[in-house]
């Protein structure tokens, strides 16, 4: 009667093997560490590699725990935060004794300190929330009103072009909100105009309207074209937080979208949050437009400038009148690298363009030559032309710029053309930062709290039930473990709710062995035998183990459905507790009594506390409790 | 060991007019605060920016104030924050600037007046994302409370279900009662637990109710008070103990968790102790009055009835 098919007992046994190696990582914990990886063309990460950096460290009187090739990177695992920053730095200067040209990306890092067959077999530790390892959060929403402006700007720029070379006169070309609107002088030139336009406008409705006769053409955008802009903005604006994310060499950044116009970033890990923030806050985006050379320069700020021209500000200081014609965008730019002119050995920034840029800058370059171009910043209503050049030459998809002063502005130029091509702003509307040290401090609390509330627990349990107390408190154990296994092997994100979870979660699911307990504790003083008392414990309690969880249920979909953050890191918990405790509290539980029980021929009484108090002259030996 | 050597029944349903007056009136002056000082929202639901700093000594509370007048933050809110060394300060939003700038402003006003400063923990949320947190948490207490209605008139009939519903609902209004009251602080955090402890209590009322089922078949010829007062005297062993373990572990983290958690905690405590009492003394008067009987529960499906015997 109470004892389990052998399947039975090798599935408990296996689940809990398997839970147990699952949670294994989390006791090998993590390791500061300083990452090297290969960035130069040709730069191997190697065993050359890796006794140059033992050897540079003790030059240096820094001894690491462990140097090992992982992956594509080294892995140099220390002791503490302070050693590692220490090692950081020395690295970052002996592996790149050039630091505007690195082989190297040195990074901080934390690793995990499990065996490799086990991370192998995919047995990681949890993920740390941010609010436990440190580290920041931002959400950012993409303005998309001035993604689509740009777009219809760049397409009106395009027709202006088509136009002028087909020889097609126009009054005015302008955007009114986000439609087009193109007056022509005659019918004619509006007729030939069509034949002209309607292939560039593939994406708009044309029509021919408007309040000035009949020589208007006006063009609205289609909705899925609109759709696209918007959809293409937020990619590419990711793609930008993804190269100044891997400048920053943080650990596993996560940039991800949120519904349509949103993006999050979080960087774990990182303890220089001031310069995080600073190269994602960066919400800039690029244009190229010529200056006015048709004008004599301005000579101050106010001046007011000429019609179809914006009066900007170099770097310098020096204002400088460029046409509102955007030439290009930042999006075609690929690539943008510091370097040094072949022929002045003068610093200069190569630049690579797709080839819709190399077309336009071919052309634009070629009817403009010996004129100056101008690369604009835009941050949020503010412009800044971070370059003001020459063209030389007929430019193609590859070029320089050269005249810099030194080898950093250079490379400030080259990182802000690499990473500055935002489709369009960008504004924060969440942030959420923690410091290191209060991380570490919220998994102490959080285990340690979590280990009290379970001791106590522990401590009445056994007194109240003695061994069936001690059984459900076995089960309790194996609940958490099983619990921690999931989260691990999901990856799943822990949080410190999600800790609070954990916590939650064991002080209910005492609930089922407290049910089971109660109820063989009634069917003994209902003078059932103690091999029956067990066998219809379990049984008839289940059922109710299994209702007073659907309402927990309910309660932590709903928080996994609608929470964000460290919220749905408690759903998680909560949610996955329920499973975890359903499995541990009735069938290990049960296994194990099974096993104290099970084999014996004839059980005097139970080991769960005094029952017989309601009959006084019971004569039979209880454990008094 | 046992607590609950209990012989006779013990009569709660003659002591059901007093138990429900002292809800009902808990549950008014909860309102009452709740109308006339509403909760204090943490910046999670009012947008704002929110940085714990922390020093190396005791922190001058006012010289950090003084700076952040300096930045032109008249209204900010700056107080000590666990221990004398760390400090909480709170800034309303403000138009046109954005956290990162802000709190690299703030953190350099302060290292002015106290160089060792060092930044523990910064949130800004946006006046959007405010608004959106408030909606989903909105939305997310409609769906609990939906989700366990739907639950409990599929296990019982109108009167033990509305009776629950009503007994665990006047919990929630209770919970927010006393954060309005202190004026605590209402984060997601505790949004969370207010969401978790009442899935958690409505199942006390549905084993309460459970119970008077199987006696509403065993007992024969007795009131339905009798009923009722031998199902909770019945069932309140295993109540006590559930609840007093899940407690244990609350209290362990509203002392050891740190402040992080501890209004979290705090809602959870307030929670358990009136889910047991609401959902045993307040649900079952209310269920009596409204004419619960032997019709609620006996008249039901074969499948139904065979169940509920052998539970």
């Amino acid at each position: 009667m109470n004892k389990f098919p052998l399947w039975k007992n090798t599935l408990i046994v296996a689940v809990l093997l398997l839970g147990f190696f699952y949670t294994l990582p989390n006791f090998y914990g993590q390791s500061p560490a300083v990452q090297i990886s290969a960035q130069g063309v040709g730069v191997k990460v190697d065993s050359v590699l890796m006794a140059k950096v033992e050897s540079d460290l003790q030059a240096n009187h820094l001894t690491p725990i462990r140097v090992s090739l992982e992956g594509d990177g080294l892995k140099v695992r220390f002791a503490d935060a302070d050693t590692q920053l220490k090692a950081r730095d020395i690295l970052d200067h002996t592996l790149n004794p050039d630091e505007h040209n690195a082989n190297y990306v040195v990074a901080l890092n934390l690793v995990a300190n499990a065996p490799k067959w086990m991370r192998d077999l995919g047995a990681l530790p949890m993920y740390l929330g941010l609010d436990l390892s440190g580290g920041v959060h931002f959400l950012l929403q993409v303005d998309m009103k001035v993604a689509v402006d740009k777009k219809l700007d760049g397409m009106l720029s395009e027709i202006r072009t088509e136009l002028r070379d087909q020889r097609i006169y126009y009054d005015t070309i302008k955007r009114e909100g986000q439609r087009l609107v193109l007056v022509f002088h005659d019918q004619s030139s509006r007729q030939q105009a069509h034949k002209v336009i309607d292939n560039l406008l593939q994406d708009f409705i044309v029509n021919d309207q408007g309040s000035a006769g009949d020589n208007e053409i006006v063009a609205v955008i289609k909705q899925e074209s609109l759709s696209k802009i918007q959809e293409q903005a937020i990619k590419q604006n990711i793609l930008a937080l993804k190269n100044r994310v891997n400048e920053l060499g943080a650990k596993e950044p996560i940039i991800q979208q949120q519904g349509l116009d949103r993006i999050i970033v979080e960087l774990p890990g990182v303890q220089d949050t001031a310069k995080a923030k600073e190269i994602i806050g960066r919400t800039a985006s690029l244009e190229i437009r010529l200056v006015d050379e048709d004008h004599a320069n301005p000579t101050s700020l106010q001046e007011i400038p000429p019609y179809g021209d914006e009066l900007v500000v170099e770097r310098n200081g020096y204002p400088v009148f460029v046409k509102k014609t955007v030439v290009l965008t930042g999006d075609v730019i690929t690539d943008a690298g510091a370097g040094f002119d072949s022929q002045t050995n003068r610093p200069s920034v190569n630049i690579s363009m797709d080839g819709k840029g190399a077309r336009i800058i071919r052309q634009v370059s070629r009817d403009n030559l010996k004129k100056r171009m101008a690369i604009l910043l835009i941050e949020k209503n503010k412009t800044e032309a971070i370059s003001v050049a020459t063209i030389q030459d007929e430019l193609g998809a590859r070029f320089q710029i050269t005249g810099l002063s030194s080898p950093k502005e250079a490379n400030d130029l080259a990182l802000l053309l690499r990473s500055g091509a935002l489709a369009a702003p960008m504004d924060f509307i969440e942030e959420r930062t923690v410091g290191p040290s209060l991380g570490a401090e919220n998994i102490a609390r959080g285990f340690h709290s979590t280990w009290i509330g379970f001791t106590a627990i522990t401590l009445f349990m056994v007194a109240y039930y003695l061994l069936f107390g001690f059984v459900s408190i076995v089960a309790l154990a194996c609940n958490v473990l099983l619990l921690v296994a999931i989260l691990s092997l999901l990856q799943a994100t822990l949080t410190l709710p999600g800790m609070a979870g954990i916590a939650l979660t064991v002080g209910m699911a005492i609930d089922a062995n407290v049910l089971i307990n109660e109820r063989i504790r009634e069917e003994l003083r209902n003078g059932n035998s103690p091999g029956a008392a067990i066998a219809a414990g379990y049984e008839r309690a289940f059922a109710t183990i299994l209702d007073s969880n659907v309402t927990t249920g309910i309660a932590g979909i709903a928080l996994f459905a609608f929470g964000s953050g460290p919220v749905k890191g408690f759903a998680v918990v909560l949610v996955l507790g329920i499973m975890t405790s359903m499995f541990s509290s009735v069938l290990v539980s049960r296994g194990l009594v099974n096993l104290i029980y099970g084999s014996r021929r004839k059980i005097a009484n139970l080991s769960i506390g005094n029952v017989k108090w309601h009959d006084q002259n019971d004569k039979n030996k209880n454990s008094k409790g | 060991m046992e607590f609950f050597r209990i012989k006779k029944d013990i009569p709660f349903m003659s002591w059901g007019k007093i138990t429900t007056t002292i809800s009902l009136v808990t549950f008014l002056i909860s309102v009452f605060f709740l109308v006339t000082r509403g909760l204090n929202f943490s910046v999670d639901f009012t947008g704002g920016t929110v940085m714990e700093v922390a020093t190396t000594h005791v922190a001058d509370v006012n010289r950090y104030r003084g700076a952040l007048e300096g930045l032109g933050f008249r209204d900010a809110n700056v107080e000590n924050f666990g221990t004398s060394s760390e400090v909480l300060i709170r800034l309303p939003l403000k138009k046109g600037l954005t956290s990162a700038k802000l709190s690299d402003q703030v953190l350099e006003a302060l290292k002015v007046v106290d160089p060792q400063v060092s930044i523990r923990r910064v949130e800004f949320v946006g006046p959007q994302v405010g608004d959106e947190l408030v909606k989903d948490g909105a939305s997310a207490l409609l769906f609990v409370i939906l989700g366990i209605v739907i639950y409990l008139s599929l296990r019982f009939k109108w009167r033990p279900a509305v009776a629950t519903i009503v007994a665990n609902l006047h919990d929630v209004v209770i919970i927010l009662g006393f954060f309005s009251f202190f004026q605590w602080e209402f984060s997601l955090p505790v949004l969370a637990a207010v969401l978790a402890i009442l899935g958690y209590s409505v199942n006390e009322s549905v084993v309460v109710f459970d119970r008077v089922r199987e006696n509403f078949r065993k007992m024969r010829g007795v009131s339905v008070a009798t009923v009722i007062d031998n199902a909770i005297t019945r069932t309140m062993s295993r109540t006590i103990i559930t609840h007093g373990c899940t407690q244990l572990m609350v209290t362990s983290m509203l002392f050891f968790g740190g402040e992080a958690l501890h209004y979290f905690a705090l809602a959870l405590t307030i929670g358990i102790i009136f889910g047991i009492y609401s959902s045993v003394l307040v649900a079952s008067p209310i269920a009596m009055w409204l004419g619960m009987n032997r019709d609620d529960f006996v008249q039901t499906t074969k499948k139904a009835e065979r169940e509920a015997t052998e539970t």
